[in-house]
């Protein structure tokens, strides 16, 4: 097995380790340093893939920004006081469990039979630099990175809204 | 070099884990958890693709998701937060305000 497969396979059992973690253990914050597992090995992946900005603003957004703020929610809202016990049993989890392998399956062997083929493109992406990435969004892609501005400040306003106005009823 | 259906698969692997985590847990911050890991899956077969056919039309998409998860973040935490404060639970069993 080549060097570069064995690597493969080995960030992506980890990965996938760490999904299992985080959908499978009982407390939050242990499912939240999972998913800051998960995101440090797709930001490696990221790497093989010839996209090293990508990779970096993985690390910046999703490990030091989102998981962060899931770890300040988990320490206001109390880690004992919301445990993930499934009080009533339901069919639900069998019925989940077993779309979930149907679907896995029937993309996988999708899969298997397309994109095998070694490409050749991929030394146009220049290793995925912050130049041609950056050049790309600023000059063909202006008008939706202006918009992803204007979402962003929506989204500031619409948490700072909630989150200044707790409702005082209690039910 | 990897081809590219193992990064696909792998994808798809990520993307059933975070399936199956929302239709079987009951903690809402944990179905949250899991829905960032469907959009994390999303955005390794945008970048596999990319490089499969060797232009920055994923990478841009995938900026432009990363761009759109973290406004989901943070609505989604304060709703979350919100609703903490008015029934004092995140279990989604028992958050049915709306619910007919």
């Amino acid at each position: 097995m080549a060097l570069p497969m064995l690597f493969f396979v080995l960030i992506g059992a980890i990965s996938v380790a760490a999904a299992v973690g985080v959908v499978g253990s009982r407390q939050p914050v242990h499912s939240a340093l999972f998913l800051l597992t998960n995101f440090v090995t797709l930001a490696v992946l990221y790497i093989t893939l010839e996209a090293q900005f990508l990779a970096a603003i993985q690390v910046i957004i999703y490990a030091g920004g989102i998981v962060i703020l899931i770890l300040f929610v988990i320490m206001l809202l109390g880690s004992e006081e919301i445990d993930g016990d499934i009080t009533n049993q339901s069919w639900t989890g069998y019925a989940g469990l077993l779309l979930g392998l149907f679907m896995l399956s029937a993309m996988a062997f999708n899969f298997l039979n397309a994109f095998g083929e070694m490409d050749a493109n991929a030394a146009a992406l220049q290793g995925g630099a912050p130049k041609p990435v950056g050049l790309a969004l600023f000059t063909k892609y202006i008008l939706p990175v202006e918009l992803v501005g204007v979402l962003l400040l929506v989204a500031l306003i619409g948490a700072l809204l909630m989150g200044r106005f707790p409702s005082k009823r209690v039910s | 070099m990897v081809p590219t259906n193992f990064y696909l698969i792998l994808s798809a692997l990520l993307f059933t884990i975070g399936v199956a985590g929302v239709l079987t847990r009951r903690n809402a911050l944990i179905i949250f958890m899991c829905v960032e890991l469907m959009l994390n899956s999303v955005n390794l077969t945008l970048v596999a693709l990319s490089r499969h056919w060797g232009n920055f039309n994923g990478h841009i998409f995938v900026f432009m998701i990363m761009a759109v998860a973290a406004a989901e973040v943070a609505i989604g935490l304060a709703i979350l937060i919100a609703q903490y404060h008015l029934s004092k639970t995140t279990n989604i069993d028992e958050i049915n305000l709306m619910k007919w």
